[in-house]
């Protein structure tokens, strides 16, 4: 039967690797709501996040030192390619978009191999945050709360921007309707750079707390995109609440059902067979859910679009 | 639609390309020969994604995955020792129209952004099942123990066989699209493309339509897909990766969008530039990704210059 | 007075808090021309969408020739017979003229799913298609890409395109939306040479135009129908004045 150990722990790892897709999935969902722009590469600054943590917190030897350099250093690289690429795609079609985007995927990747070589690099935890805090007898890692807490704060933060203040208002305006906010006066474009740049900010985080757990690896953008995107199809574009309804959704469905899923087979199926069907299975379920949840709300589960 | 410089451009690569197996033999160089027929399948692919894309509007993320089922139905076959040709290819082209017939009715339900995303997704969902299948190879592929057999008609481990067999259908698969886009369904689809609410008004369920023309154009992937397994005697997850999807859309918008052979000089555009620049550096990508980045913002109408239209 | 050709039942539709359509009720005669005005913000085109089914009402009931048509969806309607215009052009811009217009034809040509034989080249839509042109005065533009026409061609491609299926009954949205003096003169007389071929509901702002082609008219005002008549009737009534024609004798 299943360990009720093993499961608490991954379902741990579940909510974890939740918070991660939301951090990536609430930037993301923003921009594509209220900017109506389809940007691929938003996985890139996720990597590139990941790759300057990995590298200044092996220069200063202190992975604190290594947030505090790249957090604002991806973030800048963010906003240069916005200036450079991005503000230029805003009123183009989403064909446009998703090519150029990609074609900065393609860029990025090569630039991470040739500065960093092809292997990747494994990031350093300070030991305190190795160490392990026992919860129902079950040993979590001290890290893996942290980044759970960063997400949890992160969610506050940005429910108490968008619901309690003006700037929310506006954000969530245009989200609901963009050419509305437009015509009413309002400048468009600061709100769109407000967005991006969280967005931005979002995805370094984000970056930057995934290296210690995943290495910092080339195509790490895309292989997180890809469920980030899942994510945001289920929670509905432009909806924060969706995003992370969508991505706890997510996260523990693909680690729950890695770990689990051959177990459950094996209630029902003879054990070969069973091991053969559920890593295809469950590589398949998030895709399966997305495709259930559209089937009955092709606008995922909070729209936040009206206009 | 299609107008003088075109159909030169296209007639003169169409001529190269009958030239290629001679001069390959000649040089003693079959790379040329290699080279020549990945171009002629992989524009075998554009052509079903611009039916759709082009045509359609219909900006499929994961075309590719297609092409991957058709291949990977030819690989699994011939693993199971069914090597004959005659039921190997139909079935193939069976088996991409179902997954185009599943995957398009639950992503057509979707317009503009998400059904970009959609379709990205469940090409990947096909990518990660074919890694996880290690009976077929996982994630290292499959090698095709054979090529298709298609008894004394035509000998296809002889590879200039093959480049024939490619040549004929890759005209043959022009052809069709050619008299299917100015067809009525044709008009429907790119009528659904231009303005879907008018056609509900005049009368047109364009669903059913929409659907129809991406299981057309999944089914022609997959033949692009059998190709590809015939001609490298090799499948593999790659083959279906969601950056491949990427390629081919490039290819369209290289060759432009909306025009019939544009494909085809989209495809050999990339392969060639791909080529070029793997050859004057290692990190090639680092170029090609801004040229793309270029292109998409200033060379608007590809390389036979036609429109691209913002999506509903 | 004949059985109404289209009879609309208690129809409601919200959005939001807001009722655009409150409890209407409106009938319309074949083989006139029925016009509704009404201020703006008054949820005409919100009807035109619910009666061509663009839009689903919240209850109520439309009902075409008879027929229960509240849960078709739009081609269905088309189909029948139900044909409609749009206030703001939606035509296909990078199609020419006639492919426009042989485009609305083919839609009523039975099923689509033929893929060998070139669209352009058959008579059986070309020759439909041009005849709407021609019955619009476009006649001689056939061949010039949609794109390139001006705002008024598009008005009377407009038009074309809902005539082309041969419907029984047309909805119009505000044909002369955008149109100069000469232009919706033009246009006025392409709906007076319609009069009595077929049934038509009339959308419109312009006053001149629903009086000279009006035989009735409903006034509808946030949403509700607060008066419908002969043109004389509303135009004596005191209600209708007030509320919209405002209260120059001159009207």
């Amino acid at each position: 039967m299943i360990d009720t150990a093993l499961l608490f722990e991954q379902l741990f790892n579940g909510v974890q690797y939740g918070m991660l897709l939301f951090l990536l999935a609430a930037g993301l969902t923003l921009v594509f709501g209220i900017m109506d722009l389809m940007n691929l590469a938003h996985g890139s600054l996720y990597m590139m996040g990941a790759y300057i943590a990995a590298s200044a917190t092996q220069f200063f030897d202190s992975f604190l030192l290594g947030i505090v350099v790249a957090l604002p250093a991806t973030l800048l690289l963010g906003i240069i390619v916005e200036i450079l690429v991005l503000r230029r795609l805003y009123s183009r079609g989403h064909l446009d978009q998703v090519l150029a985007t990609f074609g900065m995927i393609l860029f990025f990747n090569e630039l991470v191999r040739l500065i960093w070589g092809p292997a990747g690099i494994e990031v350093a935890l300070p030991p305190v945050m190795n160490q392990a805090l026992e919860i129902f007898g079950v040993p979590l890692p001290i890290y893996r709360m942290v980044v759970i807490g960063v997400g949890l704060l992160v969610a506050a933060f940005l429910y108490v921007l968008v619901v309690k203040t003006r700037t929310g208002m506006l954000i969530r305006a245009g989200a609901s309707n963009r050419e509305m906010v437009g015509a009413l006066g309002v400048d468009i474009k600061k709100v769109f750079t407000l967005v991006f740049g969280l967005g931005a900010a979002l995805a370094a985080l984000a970056g930057v707390l995934a290296g210690p757990i995943f290495a910092a690896t080339i195509g790490m953008g895309e292989n997180i995109l890809i469920q980030v995107l899942v994510v945001i199809v289920i929670g509905g574009i432009g909806s924060i609440r969706g995003a992370f309804v969508g991505a706890l959704l997510i996260g523990v469905m693909e680690i729950l059902g890695r770990s689990f899923l051959d177990v459950f087979f094996e209630l029902f199926l003879p054990v070969n067979a069973a091991e053969t069907a559920a890593p295809a299975v469950a590589s398949m379920l998030i895709y399966i859910l997305m495709a259930g949840v559209l089937f009955f709300r092709p606008q995922g589960l909070f729209p936040a679009r009206t206009g | 639609m299609a107008n003088r410089p075109q159909i030169f451009i296209v007639l003169a690569i169409f001529l190269a390309l009958a030239f290629v197996p001679a001069i390959a033999e000649w040089t003693e160089v079959p790379f040329y020969a290699d080279f020549g027929r990945r171009m002629m399948i992989l524009s075998i692919g554009a052509l079903s994604l611009n039916l759709i894309m082009g045509y359609g509007g219909m900006i499929s993320f994961g075309h590719a995955a297609f092409v991957g089922i058709g291949a990977y139905t030819i690989g699994i076959c011939a693993e199971h020792e069914l090597v004959d040709g005659f039921i190997q290819w139909p079935l193939a082209l069976v088996v991409s129209a179902l997954f185009a017939l599943v995957f398009g009715a639950i992503s057509l339900r979707t317009r503009g952004v998400y059904f970009i995303m959609i379709t990205l997704a469940l090409a990947q969902m096909m990518y990660f099942l074919g890694v996880s299948l290690d009976r077929y190879g996982g994630d290292d592929g499959l090698p095709l123990v054979e090529p298709s057999y298609f008894a004394d008609l035509i000998d296809l481990s002889d590879k200039t066989n093959l480049y024939w067999l490619v040549y004929v259908l890759l005209i043959l698969c022009l052809w069709i699209s050619h008299r299917m886009v100015n067809s009525r369904f044709g008009m429907v689809i790119q009528g659904a493309r231009s303005n879907e609410a008018r056609m509900e008004a005049i009368g047109y369920p364009t669903f059913r339509y929409k659907l129809t023309a991406f299981v057309i154009a999944g089914m022609m992937a997959g033949l692009s897909g059998i190709l590809l397994a015939n001609h490298t005697d090799f499948v593999n997850p790659d083959m279906m990766h969601w950056t491949r999807s990427g390629d081919l859309i490039i290819m369209v918008l290289l060759g432009g969008m909306g025009s019939l052979a544009g494909p085809i000089v989209g495809a050999v555009a990339f392969l060639v530039l791909e080529e070029l620049l793997a050859g004057v550096t290692e990190y090639w990508q680092l170029i090609f990704g801004p040229f793309l980045i270029l292109v998409v913002l200033f060379a608007r109408g590809g390389l036979l210059g036609f429109f691209d239209r913002k999506d509903s | 007075m004949a059985k109404p050709l289209l009879k609309v039942e208690n129809l409601r539709k919200s959005f939001g808090g807001v009722s655009a359509t409150d409890n209407l009720n409106l009938d319309v005669e074949p083989l006139g021309i029925h016009a509704v005005i009404g201020p703006n913000g008054a949820g005409k085109t919100t009807l035109i969408s619910q009666l061509s089914g663009a839009l689903k009402p919240d209850s109520g009931r439309i009902l075409f020739d008879g027929r229960d048509i509240t849960t078709l969806p739009a081609p269905a309607r088309s189909a029948l017979g139900l044909a409609r215009t749009f206030q703001i052009t939606s035509i296909f811009h990078e199609f020419t003229t006639l492919d426009n217009v042989a485009l609305a034809v083919q839609a009523h040509d039975g099923h689509s799913f033929r893929f060998w034989r070139a669209a352009r080249g058959e008579a059986r839509l070309r020759e439909p298609a041009r005849e709407a042109l021609d019955l619009v005065g476009l006649g001689a533009r056939a061949d010039v890409t949609a794109r390139d026409m001006s705002h008024g061609e598009h008005r009377q491609l407009e038009i074309a395109m809902a005539l082309a299926g041969k419907p029984t009954m047309l909805l119009l949205d505000e044909p002369m939306a955008g149109m100069g003096p000469e232009e919706s003169r033009l246009m006025v007389d392409i709906l007076k040479g319609l009069k009595g071929k077929l049934t038509i509901l009339l959308i419109e702002h312009d006053m001149d135009a629903v009086f000279a082609l009006a035989d009735r008219i409903t006034v509808l005002v946030y949403g509700r129908a607060i008066a419908s008549g002969t043109v004389d009737e509303i135009r004596a009534n005191p209600e209708v004045r007030t509320a919209y024609l405002g209260e120059e004798e001159s009207v």
